[in-house]
C-alpha cells in the first residue's frame, strides 16, 4: 500500500477516472460480493452452520479439494515437463505445441466438459481402453480430476515458462565447470531457482480448480455425497429455492479462494525477493 | 502465449536419451489432454456428414443462442474496455493511498467462482432479493432475462483490459504524457496521439481476451440464464441443452464454432503479441517482469 498522500501530478483527468474506476467497480463487484455473507447470515448463524456442516456439504468440500489438489499434482509434474521441453529444447512443431498450451484458457468450460465426458464415457475414444481394467473415468472423481487438470494445465506451464526462460546458463556453465554433474546442477541449481515459481502455478491451478463448475459437471455425474462438487451444490441448492443456503456454501467457498489468493500473493512477494527483483 | 522459446546450447543439456523421453512425455501429455479433445470436437460434430452439420448450425434455437452470444459481447466488451482504460490511467498515472488495494480488487472477479458470480446477481435482482420486489413491482426482469445474463458476463470478464494496460502503462511511465501536456495539448489529444499509439497492442490482447471470455461463459450464465428456450439461451447453455437432450451431434456442431472461436482467439493473441513485442511494447508484460503468474487465466 501506498502510505504517500496524494501527489500532484502534471497530467489531467484523475477525478473523473478515479470517480468512474470506483464507481464501476462498486456496482459490478463489491457490492453484489456484499451480498454473500448478509445473505449466508440472513437466517440466523445457527442456520449457516447448520448448512455447512451438513454431511452432504462437507463432502463437496472434501471431494472439490482433494480432486482440485490431484489435479494440481499432476498438473506440477507434467506442466513442469511441457514447461521445459518447450524452452529448452529444440524440435519441429515446437511454436504450434506452444500456442496449444493455451487453449483450455480459450475454450468455453461447457464445450471442454462434454468433450472430457463422451472422450472418456465406457464407449468413447479413452473411455474403451479403461473399461476392461475396470476403470470408470465417467461419473467418478477420476473424471473430475481428468476435467480440472484440462483447465489447471496452462498455469503451470505459463508460469514456469519465462523464469525458465530467464535462468541464467552462466550458472549452469559456472556449477558445470566447478565440477557438478547434469544430476546435481539440476538439483542443486536449476529446481532451487524454479522452486518459488512452481508452487505459484501450482497454486493457481489448484485456486481455479476449486471453483471450477462448465468443465466438471458433465463428467462429474452429480451424485450426492459421491462425485458432487462445491459449486454443483450451490446450483442445486438454488433450484430448490434455499437462498440462505446457497448464499452460505458460495461464503465458504469465497473465503477458501481469498485465502489461497492472500497465500500466493505471499509467495509471490517472496519468490520476487528471492529472484531479486 | 508466451515466446520464450531459444536455442539450447547442447553443452548444458540433458544427455540425448533423457531428452527425448522428456520430450515423448510432454507431447504424449499435450496429445492426449488437448489435442485429441480439440480433435474430438469436430469429428463429433461432423458425424452425421456436413449437411447435419449446417442444420444443426441454422436452427432457429441455434441461431437465437448465436444471435445472444453476440449481443452480450457487444454490450460487455466495451464497458469493459472503458473501465480498464480509466482504471488503468488512474492507477498508473496518479499517486494515491490504497493503490495496491485497488489494484487487487480490480483482480478479484478471476477468484470468484463462475457460480458465485452468478449466485450474487441472483441474490441482488432475483424475485427473492434486494432488488427483486421493486424489479417485480415495475415489471422489470433482469434475472431469466438478458440484462443478468449482461451483469454475470461483464463480472467475470472484468479484468482482463485493465489487467493488460495496467502492465504496459506502468512500464511505459508517465513522461510522454507529462511532455505532451507541457507542450499543450488537452486531456483528449493527449490520450489520442501519446497514450493510445503506446497501448494500443495491449488494449486490442485485453479486448480478444475479454471478448472471448464473454462468449464462452457458462457458470455464471447458467445461474442466471433460467434456460428460456430461444430467449435466453447463450451458446454455450444450448450446447449443454442439446448434450442433456443427447442431441449429441448437434450440441457438438454449436460447441465446434465455440472452439473455432477460442482458435481465433488464440491465433489473434499470437499476432498482437508479436505486433507489440516489434513495437517494444511487451503485452505479456506480466508474465515476463516477475514470475507474477500465468497471464490471463480465461
Amino acid at each position: 500500500m501506498t502510505t504517500r498522500a496524494t501527489r500532484r501530478s502534471a497530467l489531467p483527468g484523475f477525478r473523473i477516472t478515479m470517480a468512474f474506476t470506483l464507481l464501476y467497480i462498486a456496482v459490478i463487484v463489491l457490492v453484489p460480493l456484499l451480498t454473500l455473507p448478509i445473505k449466508s447470515f440472513s437466517q440466523g448463524a445457527a442456520f449457516f452452520w447448520d448448512t455447512v456442516r451438513d454431511p452432504r456439504v462437507i463432502a463437496s468440500y472434501r471431494l472439490t479439494l482433494v480432486a482440485s489438489f490431484a489435479a494440481a499434482c499432476v498438473n506440477g509434474v507434467f506442466g513442469f515437463i511441457v514447461a521445459w521441453v518447450l524452452v529448452r529444447y529444440d524440435f519441429p512443431g515446437r511454436r504450434i505445441v506452444d500456442s496449444i498450451i493455451d487453449l483450455p484458457f480459450a475454450l468455453p468450460t461447457a464445450v471442454a466438459g462434454i468433450t472430457l465426458t463422451s472422450l472418456y464415457a465406457p464407449t468413447g475414444w479413452f473411455g474403451q481402453y479403461l473399461e476392461p481394467f475396470g476403470i470408470q473415468a465417467v461419473f467418478s472423481p477420476l473424471g473430475i480430476t481428468i476435467a480440472l487438470i484440462f483447465i489447471g494445465l496452462p498455469f503451470v506451464v505459463r508460469t514456469l515458462q519465462p523464469v525458465i526462460a530467464d535462468l541464467d546458463v552462466e550458472l549452469e556453465e559456472v556449477a558445470t565447470s566447478l565440477g557438478a554433474n547434469r544430476r546435481q546442477v539440476i538439483f542443486r541449481v536449476i529446481l532451487p531457482y524454479l522452486y518459488p515459481a512452481w508452487l505459484i502455478g501450482f497454486g493457481m491451478a489448484f485456486a481455479r480448480a476449486i471453483g471450477e463448475y462448465g468443465s466438471v459437471v458433465f463428467i462429474a455425474g452429480n451424485m450426492p455425497m459421491k462425485t458432487e462438487i462445491a459449486s454443483l451444490l450451490i446450483i442445486t441448492k438454488l433450484t430448490q429455492y434455499d437462498y440462505a443456503g446457497a448464499a452460505a456454501i458460495a461464503f465458504v467457498l469465497l473465503l477458501l479462494s481469498f485465502a489461497l489468493l492472500l497465500v500466493l500473493n505471499a509467495l509471490q512477494g517472496w519468490s520476487a525477493r528471492r529472484l531479486g527483483y | 502465449m508466451s515466446s520464450h522459446l531459444r536455442t539450447p546450447r547442447p553443452a548444458l543439456t540433458e544427455p540425448r536419451a533423457v531428452r527425448v523421453a522428456l520430450m515423448t512425455v510432454a507431447m504424449a501429455f499435450v496429445g492426449l489432454f488437448l489435442v485429441v479433445p480439440f480433435v474430438f470436437i469436430f469429428v463429433e460434430a461432423f458425424r452425421n456428414g456436413a449437411q447435419a452439420y449446417v442444420e444443426a448450425i441454422k436452427a432457429p434455437e441455434a441461431v437465437a443462442a448465436i444471435w445472444l452470444t453476440l449481443v452480450v459481447a457487444v454490450l460487455c466488451v466495451p464497458a469493459n474496455a472503458v473501465f480498464g482504460i480509466a482504471a488503468a490511467w488512474a492507477i498508473t498515472r496518479f499517486d494515491f493511498r490504497g493503490k495496491r488495494l485497488l489494484t487487487t480488487l480490480i483482480d478479484l472477479p478471476f477468484a470468484v467462482s463462475p457460480v458465485v458470480a452468478g449466485l450474487i446477481f441472483v441474490q441482488l435482482f432475483g424475485r427473492q432479493g434486494w432488488f427483486g420486489p421493486w424489479l417485480f413491482d415495475h415489471d422489470i426482469k433482469i434475472i431469466f432475462a438478458v440484462p443478468g445474463i449482461v451483469l454475470a458476463t461483464i463480472f467475470v470478464s472484468f479484468p482482463f483490459v485493465a489487467r493488460e494496460l495496467i502492465a504496459v502503462m506502468e512500464a511505459s511511465g508517465r513522461e510522454e504524457e507529462e511532455a505532451a501536456s507541457l507542450l499543450g495539448a488537452n486531456g483528449w489529444q493527449m490520450f489520442r496521439r501519446v497514450t493510445l499509439p503506446n497501448v494500443k497492442w495491449a488494449l486490442l490482447s485485453g479486448i480478444i481476451l475479454c471478448s472471448a471470455r464473454a462468449m464462452g461463459e457458462f457458470g455464471a450464465v447458467s445461474v442466471v440464464s433460467g434456460r428460456i428456450r430461444g430467449e435466453t439461451t447463450t451458446m454455450p447453455i444450448q450446447v449443454e441443452i442439446l448434450y442433456n437432450e443427447y442431441a449429441y451431434q448437434a450440441s457438438f456442431a454449436l460447441a465446434s464454432l465455440l472452439a473455432l472461436v477460442a482458435v481465433a482467439t488464440l491465433v489473434m493473441q499470437a499476432i498482437v503479441e508479436h505486433r507489440g513485442e516489434h513495437r517494444g511494447q511487451s503485452v505479456a508484460a506480466t508474465a515476463s517482469a516477475a514470475p507474477t503468474g500465468a497471464e490471463s487465466p480465461l
